[in-house]
């Protein structure tokens, strides 16, 4: 705990320690298994394994994009990235800090990385004013409450509300975009350096999410942020993102620059979420949906690929071995499948 | 009879008590629906598409005000005593919502309330109930229907559920089937399975289908035409083709540009619509879209804009169709 000590000076030059090639945030063999452990009086329950053995790198000023169907862990992924719940294992390296070592103490570390969520009126106290909620990160940390006060003006001014207007206003005196636009400037307060938005504009409406993603780039330009961006909507994340990320059932199936994931996907998984969007032509609408059936539940998933069951290009190999992440095109586009590994022996590869 | 109109909606007024004074939520909506046609009200919160759809079935508080002329399949739903209305809802018209695990009941199996709507309306066994809730099981496709007739809600997943809530808006065999956002909770991969069943049980009963929702893709997947609505009103209708390619509306126009998907270029800024929806207890004079359109001119805060018809059996409520069309063709091409 720093307390007393005041904010870092925005974007300045002693906070990026590494350089510009070292990764912002590297994740290496996250691990997070829900559900009851074996004890000395109590038997093992039913393990929900919601992460399970994740590794990416987000590398600074970058947008990493992170798709997938409910239950295939991009928000606990968020979470363990937060310290908002611990992992199993793994490592997490902020700028090549461990977080939580001496280097970097998880004060510390929260002042970089903080986050937006979804549901934009559960995430503010209904008993604060605008003002008080910014400034309350300022506050803890150290700032007066002038200069708390100064800030959240400030950050107002910046997300789009004009400070003498909206200040002294409680959250549900605003609508949903205000409020997200108020959740943005108080994960703006500490001045963080990466910044994770768990579907942060899916509950907004249409015409107010296209602002809210405007002001997003503008932000991110304007602080040097990094993001991660978790969303459903395949579109949204296409444009936000430099690279994307998509999860299955605790893994990845697929992680690669956002243009060439989009339009070669390599995994078939990311292929039918890509043909599981509503169609834009009303002379081309969908005949047949790509995967039958729900998301399975991360309770005991198949053995093999985990895409095996739903996939339509399974074989026998699938239902026993596991694949890995092996490179699958230009730049670091890999993907988990064997179609990909020319040596897997996939009937499919020999056609 | 197959001319004969399943929804006939004109001047549909709803007015729910504000804080100072009544809030009209819908102002002046006409709506028309034949046997066998789909039509998708599209709009943001607020802007009285699902306030629209629930009068239908009159299912406000008794303390809302609704003016205009509702009939469903002949019958005046504003008139109707309480027991005719629930004669209506279910044989004729039924309903389904955006949260299949609200609108079930909890302590119920699924089965059971299938069987129980159907009993209320026809004098059927407990036997017979139970083969019809079946066959509609195997109807909306849910793996192995006779175990899960004895499912709680709770046991089903959100895509079993919502297909689970089809079959028992279908159990009483309607005319006319209104769906609120039934699919907005889903994944995408279970959504387009959802808008399958859908689009195949409408072909296959001849339903007549209002549906809500606020993803013009969702629209396009499911309509035959669409009808985009703003603070209350219609702005425009059409077949969803012409909505689609020639939106005349500016507000229809805005939402199609400001899409992510039709973003030139990663990084680039969209093109958002400015402003926000307006307060429906505080609607500016004139044109409601006016405060937020790039077209507008004095005329336009003089009076509401009359419906103006700007294609084949597709009409935009703006004064300036002729601006917006080709402003909208310069900005596609």
């Amino acid at each position: 705990m720093i307390i007393g000590e005041p904010a870092p000076p925005p974007g300045g030059p002693t906070r990026d320690r590494g350089g510009p090639a070292q990764p912002l945030l590297s994740v290496k063999g996250l691990i997070k298994h829900f559900g009851q452990k074996k004890g000395f009086l109590t038997k093992a329950g039913p393990v929900v394994r919601a992460v399970d053995g994740v590794d990416f790198d987000v590398a600074k000023g970058e947008t990493l994009g992170i798709v997938g169907e409910s239950g295939c862990g991009k928000s606990t992924t968020a979470r363990l990235v937060m310290q908002i719940i611990n992992p199993d294992a793994g490592e997490i390296l902020f700028d090549g800090e461990a977080v939580g070592s001496q280097a970097l103490g998880l004060n510390a570390f929260r002042r970089q990385v903080q986050m937006v969520f979804q549901d934009s009126y559960a995430s503010l106290n209904p008993r604060l004013t605008v003002e008080d909620t910014i400034a309350f990160g300022p506050r803890v940390h150290g700032a007066t409450r002038r200069a708390a006060a100064t800030r959240a003006h400030d950050l107002l001014h910046r997300v789009g509300l004009e400070p003498a207007r909206f200040a002294g206003r409680y959250p549900h005196e605003l609508s949903g975009g205000q409020r997200q636009r108020v959740n943005i400037a108080r994960a703006l307060a500490l001045d963080p350096r990466l910044l994770i938005l768990d579907e942060a504009v899916s509950a907004l409406d249409k015409s107010v999410e296209a602002q809210v993603l405007n002001l997003l780039l503008d932000l991110k330009d304007e602080f040097g942020l990094t993001y991660m961006f978790i969303s459903h909507d395949l579109n949204v994340v296409r444009f936000m993102s430099n690279r994307v990320m998509v999860m299955y059932l605790g893994k990845v199936a697929e992680f690669g620059p956002s243009e060439a994931l989009f339009e070669t996907p390599r995994h078939p998984y990311t292929g039918a979420l890509l043909a599981s969007m509503p169609s834009m032509d009303p002379d081309a609408r969908t005949e047949v949906a790509p995967l039958a059936g729900d998301p399975p539940n991360p309770i005991n998933p198949p053995p093999g690929c985990r895409f095996n069951p739903r996939c339509a290009k399974s074989a026998a190999l699938c239902a026993h071995q596991e694949p890995t992440l092996l490179a699958a095109g230009e730049g670091d586009h890999r993907a988990a499948c064997w179609l990909v590994d020319p040596s897997s022996g996939h009937p499919r590869l020999a056609a | 009879m197959s001319d004969a109109l399943m929804v006939d909606v004109a001047g549909l007024t709803v007015d729910f008590k504000g804080p100072k004074g009544p809030i009209r939520a819908v102002d002046g909506v006409n709506l028309h629906l034949k046997r066998g046609e789909t039509v998708a009200l599209l709009g943001e919160s607020g802007s009285g598409k699902s306030v629209t759809l629930r009068s239908l079935m009159r299912l406000h508080p008794s303390s809302a005000r609704i003016g205009g002329k509702v009939e469903v399949d002949g019958r005046d739903v504003l008139k109707l005593s309480s027991r005719e209305l629930a004669a209506l809802r279910g044989p004729i018209v039924s309903m389904i919502f955006q949260d299949p695990g609200l609108a079930f009941d909890p302590v119920y199996r699924i089965g059971d309330q299938i069987m129980e709507a159907v009993r209320r309306h026809e004098k059927l066994s407990k036997a017979e109930a139970r083969a019809r809730a079946l066959a509609l099981f195997e109807r909306v496709r849910i793996p192995s229907p006779d175990k899960r007739l004895d499912n709680y809600p709770h046991e089903m997943s959100g895509g079993m559920r919502q297909r689970a809530m089809i079959a028992l808006a279908l159990a009483c065999r309607p005319k006319v089937l209104l769906a609120d956002e039934p699919t907005t909770a889903l994944d995408a991969t279970v959504q387009i399975q959802v808008l399958l069943l859908l689009r195949e049980l409408q072909r296959e009963l001849g339903l007549a289908v209002v549906f809500v929702t606020h993803d013009i893709g969702v629209a396009v997947e499911v309509a035959d035409r669409i009808a985009v609505m703003y603070a209350g009103r219609i702005v425009e209708m059409g077949p969803a083709r012409d909505v689609i390619r020639e939106p005349r509306h500016p507000y229809t126009q805005g939402l199609l540009l400001s899409r992510a998907s039709h973003a030139p270029t990663p990084g680039a800024r969209l093109a958002a619509i400015p402003g926000a929806p307006p307060d429906l207890a505080d609607l500016p004079p004139g044109c409601s879209f006016r405060p937020r359109c790039g077209h507008a001119i004095d005329d336009c805060a003089e009076v509401q804009p009359e419906a103006v018809s700007v294609g084949a059996a597709h009409f935009a409520r703006c004064i300036r169709t002729r601006t917006t069309a080709e402003a909208y063709e310069a900005v596609v091409a």
